[in-house]
């Protein structure tokens, strides 16, 4: 059974490269390959994602990046890694993750390369492999975000600290009490989460999406839709 | 002018004073707001991280009730707006997409044709009531309280549907019909951090401690914010900022519908502005009258 199920999945199925990608540990070039195509096949499922092989190497984005100083590779260097076939490395440093979503990049690029979905598809590719940084919190802190809003429908952010505060990095919680206290006094820690009423139906939408995608079948036309 | 809203998960937990006054304001100005029904996570960043198409399913069915309620749908969070509006966009222009998306909500018998439009209030206050109106309700002015107007990342990025992506300008405007003073914040759409505080403190400090430091050389008394995460990452991590930089901040943030309250007469009280982390009681009482 797969992991997730991803928009690249909507389109033709790359499962021998998902097998590849976890397997051949030893046969780095194979392993380097495949990846770099599930990547390139996964960017080209965004819309407007194939603009991607027109990036000129300007270095706007990384410029214009809050955050690009503290990265391992920067945006531009992403691109220029993944062209020479090293994108494990780039998924293995901190840089994914170190994207604040702020979308500079994407509204700068003069290639009109949407950087930040891109960032989006590398976190994905990093989990979905296993190809993150030792010790990230962030993969956990998304990962746990993902369970708690399955289970509820929504995200009860202080469980959510909580939670990822527990399973990283625990001392930090001491810290934290001073700042929580605050809070609470002022009646802004609600402890305890919210589940929607129609959680149900949703994990039915989702189970009927993932069944659909899993057995191959693309959905067909919809009722109401125009064609 | 009737609307659904979607309040959002931060507005549940840890800003539920812009959740208040957000409401209280909207009343004011005949603005209807039923909270959308039973609503669910948009698909935040966190969970796109992660999912992709489930997170286009979130979003769709919030889209899918609102649309069934025939109205269009009023967010408060950036976050929300983008994450919400970029799914109706790609479903809009992903024939794949939007079909697997369809049969999805199908299983639950629910339908989305994609009419509904995601608009944050701030825009609609703008757009839809306009300086007449707004100025009218004015009671109590908050004559040269001098305000850094606070945008953040994603009100206008990536889409810049109803101002300019780099540098809006709507805040600065609905500030001065409060007769406020906005003052010259050049990094007003700059990311203020919040997403990385838990996962990656250090780079997020520096991002707070920029803007409070534009914020304070350019004359602010306090920064009006538009979004629950930029504010809470603004008020509760001056003290680490302090203590990181040896810096000496006590700059109080608002959120925009506080301030637009209190112009409007209301106490502090009924706008929640009892319960932020940095007291705003010094500079409000220097500035606005009978507070």
């Amino acid at each position: 059974m797969i992991g997730g199920i991803y928009r690249r999945d909507i389109y033709p199925p790359f499962s021998h490269l998902r097998a590849v990608i976890a397997l051949s540990e030893e046969r780095s070039e194979r392993r380097a390959h495949a990846l770099g195509n599930v990547f390139l096949h996964a960017v080209y499922s965004i819309p407007g994602g194939e603009k991607i092989k027109e990036c000129i190497q300007c270095g706007t984005c990384s410029a214009s990046c809050p955050t690009s100083y503290a990265m391992d590779y920067t945006p531009r260097e992403i691109i220029a890694a993944f062209r020479a076939g090293l994108l494990e490395r780039v998924l293995r440093s901190n840089t994914v993750w170190l994207c604040a979503s702020c979308y500079y990049c994407t509204v700068r690029c003069p290639s009109g390369i949407k950087l930040t979905d891109i960032m989006y598809e590398l976190k994905r590719l990093g989990v979905e492999f296993g190809l993150v940084q030792e010790g990230a919190v962030a993969p956990v802190l998304s990962k746990t975000f993902v369970d708690m809003v399955d289970k509820y429908g929504r995200v009860p952010e202080i469980p959510l600290m909580m939670t990822v505060l527990l399973k990283t990095n625990p001392l930090r919680i001491l810290k934290m009490i001073p700042h929580g206290l605050k809070l609470f006094l002022r009646g802004r820690m609600p402890f305890l989460p919210h589940r929607i009423s129609g959680i149900s139906e949703l994990q039915k939408c989702s189970g009927a999406m993932t069944d659909a995608l899993v057995s191959g079948v693309h959905a067909g036309p919809v009722t109401g839709e125009e064609t | 002018m009737e609307f659904s809203y979607y309040p959002g998960c931060s507005l549940e937990g840890m800003n539920k004073a812009y959740d208040k006054s957000a409401r209280l304001v909207s009343k004011t100005l005949g603005i209807g707001l039923t909270e959308l029904n039973d609503w669910n996570c948009c698909g935040a960043s966190a969970y796109m991280s992660i999912q992709e198409l489930r997170a286009h399913l979130l979003s769709a069915r919030n889209l899918a009730i609102a649309e069934r309620e025939k109205k269009d749908l009023v967010v408060v969070c950036p976050a929300c707006l983008t994450t919400l509006t970029k799914s109706n966009h790609y479903m809009g222009e992903d024939l794949k997409l939007r079909r697997t998306i369809a049969s999805a909500l199908k299983a639950a018998n629910l339908q989305y044709l994609g009419t509904v439009k995601v608009r944050h209030l701030l825009e609609v206050l703008v757009n839809e009531i306009g300086e007449q109106e707004i100025k009218t309700k004015v009671t109590r002015p908050l004559t040269s309280l001098k305000v850094a107007p606070y945008y953040g990342c994603q009100f206008t990025r990536p889409f810049g549907e109803f101002d300019d992506k780099e540098f809006p300008v709507m805040l600065d405007t609905l500030l001065k019909w409060l007769g406020a003073e906005p003052v010259n914040f050049p990094l007003k759409a700059k990311c203020c951090g919040g997403m990385l505080m838990t996962t990656n403190e250090p780079v997020g400090l520096g991002l707070v401690r920029s803007l409070l430091d534009c914020a304070t050389q350019n004359g602010a008394e306090c920064i009006a914010t538009i979004c629950p995460l930029c504010h809470i990452t603004l008020e509760a991590y001056q003290g680490n900022v302090n203590k990181k930089f040896a810096t000496s901040f006590e700059m109080p943030t608002l959120y925009f519908t506080q301030l637009m309250g209190l112009a409007f007469g209301f106490s502090r009280k009924e706008l929640g502005i009892n319960e932020e982390l940095i007291s705003s009681k010094a500079v409000l009482a220097r500035r606005v009258e009978a507070v």
